[in-house]
């Protein structure tokens, strides 16, 4: 099977949905062909090929966005919004979680709200405060909504086609600097069952409880340390929220200890819902306290070695491990 | 402009009547302390709603907001349905989990009822953006009052809809206060119609309290957004007769305004309109008998019927907790 980027991956799961369903649509800024498929080019060739009532290329208004999508669900269709850049959702938090989140809930379930909100984020790449957050736990934390992110290519196609077959709105968030990641291609009709958390790497020593382009480095440590002795779980969670409990139970009563690791800023973190619950649910099998790590609180930086600093350093990930285990 | 065919204005009397016997009935409860739910009257708007929904459809798409019972009962949602949901009752639209200020029943179009100020105009462009989609021939109209536009959403969605000729129309009940603050006070704009025009949309001003002149207005604008040329706005001038919700303060509505407000009440002006049109007497009377007999029926439905179950917090979060 030939290779995909995470791009081509997320581009082919979104064809095939459309070509499956006329319900099946794209908003956003920039995403026709007249203006370039994208900023990302994730749907590059679609209108073409579907037209421009189904690839809408909009103004700049993040609010009539996601409206428009909200009420197009709610008239049965399936829309997929894209939000240029995650921190742009701050433009159109009402419509998303007093709207997409709660009408199937206010409505007594008769009108859910099948949305996927696409956007992009990261840090590493010199977009500097306002187009660099992971913005993920303030949707965690609001009732009716699904937060997902693909570590990978194959999983960013079979997390697509969940999170358009999915009756809910779910936040798709896409790292820029996961983009050009290859995989072997799943291949049409591949899905990744949103709630479903992978196994990324077994161990035994630790559980390290991660998702999207952490992952990478969260394998990376767990490489060095099989070398020192150590035996690094890695999960990556893929669905962020409502997040797979029983896998993250499951690895850390097997190791007794567990570390959790987000690019997000760490104070009130989804990592420390995680911390919480293991604390709550694991405590007769723990061998000390679960550990996090996330961004540093404060703006990302725009200076490269400013924010290269403020990135959790993998030295850090190495250094709560050790700390975990007891060699430091 | 020709007359309004005799039946429509039977029609649109009708629904008037329900929307101002069900505004009594409900303040009536909250007095007596029967009830005591947040409700927001709809006292002098009455005509504006009932003309609205006259002119559409049964299966067009509704939004509307907190101050919505007007189009919620005009557009014919079940009363006991309705009263069912208002009491947070089992029985209610949405089992009593929205309550007054988010009444949804898709069947009758009512799609949704926001409590957020200008929220519903960019989901109206959604509904309409589905029927422009698949071709159903629907309109979406989405109700709202002056204090609404000047949120961002609104212009947004003005913006977005005409860019798109959606079939949608905003209907702005401008009735003299966004909450407990006067027009002149929230804005500059001599009126909010003329703001149509910086969109390139058709915008019509009209008087919300003479059906002759609100009926023919909704008509044209509806066959307007149906016939694909695009959104209107519809600026309907009326007044809010109570406070923002029942029980709150108006002590910041001058009295001058207050005898102004008496001097337009639509309700008799629409009465006086249909004996000129040579409806008796006794015909509006028994019309607005048989109103509260089903409204008196529908509140004791209300009253007796359960309540939710207490496992309902849990379900209809997501599709897994249906």
């Amino acid at each position: 099977m030939a290779e995909i980027t995470m791009t081509q991956a997320l581009n082919l799961a979104i064809d095939e949905a459309m070509a499956e369903d006329d319900g099946v649509f794209c908003l956003g800024e920039d995403v026709a062909a007249k203006q370039g498929g994208g900023v990302f080019k994730i749907t590059s060739g679609l209108s073409e090929k579907y037209g421009e009532n189904r690839i809408r290329a909009t103004p700049i208004s993040e609010t009539a966005i996601i409206g428009a999508a909200v009420g197009a669900a709610l008239a049965g269709q399936r829309p997929i919004a894209e939000i240029m850049l995650m921190n742009f959702v701050g433009v159109c938090m009402d419509q998303i979680v007093n709207h997409a989140a709660k009408l199937r809930f206010m409505s007594g379930g008769q009108t859910p709200c099948p949305i996927v909100i696409r956007t992009t984020t990261g840090v590493g790449v010199g977009f500097g405060g306002q187009h660099s957050d992971m913005l993920e736990a303030w949707f965690a934390h609001v009732a009716g909504i699904h937060v997902v992110t693909p570590s990978n290519a194959a999983d960013a196609r079979g997390l697509m086609r969940s999170a358009i077959d999915a009756n809910d709105p779910v936040i798709f968030i896409e790292n820029i600097l996961c983009y050009g990641l290859t995989s072997e291609d799943p291949g049409p009709g591949y899905r990744v069952p949103l709630g479903k958390a992978a196994v990324a790497k077994e161990g035994s020593d630790i559980s390290l409880i991660t998702y999207g382009r952490t992952v990478l480095d969260a394998l990376e440590v767990a490489g060095e340390l099989e070398k020192e002795g150590i035996s690094v779980e890695v999960i990556d969670l893929r669905t962020i929220a409502p997040y797979d409990e029983e896998t993250v139970l499951a690895s850390v009563n097997k190791t007794g200890r567990a570390l959790t690791l987000h690019e997000a800023v760490r104070p009130f973190g989804t990592g420390a819902e995680i911390a919480a619950n293991i604390q709550e649910k694991c405590w007769d099998n723990l061998k000390g306290p679960v550990r996090r790590i996330g961004g540093t609180f404060s703006a990302v930086p725009f200076a490269t070695h400013l924010e290269q600093a403020w990135i959790p350093q993998k030295s850090d990930i190495v250094a709560q491990i050790k700390a975990s285990v007891g060699k430091d | 402009m020709a007359e309004i065919e005799r039946d429509k204005l039977l029609d649109i009397y009708t629904r008037t009547m329900k929307v101002n016997r069900t505004d009594e009935k409900f303040r009536e409860l909250l007095m007596q302390g029967k009830v005591a739910v947040m409700y927001y009257c709809v006292r002098g708007q009455e005509l504006v709603s009932a003309a609205a929904m006259a002119a559409l459809e049964d299966d067009d798409y509704v939004v509307c907001t907190y101050r919505g019972q007007g189009e919620q009962t005009a557009k014919g949602i079940p009363l006991e349905k309705w009263w069912g949901e208002c009491l947070g009752k089992a029985t209610g639209t949405c089992k009593g989990k929205g309550g007054t200020m988010h009444i949804t029943d898709p069947e009758t179009g009512i799609m949704v009822t926001t409590g957020v100020v200008g929220s519903g105009l960019p989901i109206a462009n959604g509904l309409a953006m589905a029927s422009q989609n698949n071709g159903d021939g629907r309109v979406t109209l989405v109700s709202f009052g002056d204090g609404a536009a000047n949120i961002g959403g609104f212009h947004e969605a003005m913006n977005m809809a005409q860019l798109y000729k959606l079939p949608v129309v905003f209907l702005c009940q401008n009735n003299r206060y966004g909450e407990h603050t006067a027009y002149a006070d929230h804005t500059d704009s001599t009126d909010i119609s003329s703001r149509a025009a910086g969109y390139g949309m058709k915008g019509i001003k009209v008087d919300g309290n003479n059906v002759n002149e609100v009926y023919p207005a909704m008509e044209e604008a509806v066959e307007h957004a149906r016939s694909g040329k695009g959104p209107v706005l519809v600026e309907a001038m009326c007044y809010r007769m109570m406070g923002h919700f029942f029980g709150s303060d108006f002590s910041y509505m001058p009295p001058e305004h207050l005898a102004e407000m008496q001097a337009e009440d639509p309700l008799p002006k629409l009465r006086q309109v249909m004996l000129e049109r040579q409806f008796t007497e006794e015909e509006l009377d028994a019309i607005v008998a048989k109103i509260d007999a089903d409204i008196d029926a529908a509140v004791q439905h209300a009253l007796d019927a359960p309540l939710p179950d207490i496992n309902e917090i849990y379900k209809d979060v997501l599709e897994e907790t249906a």
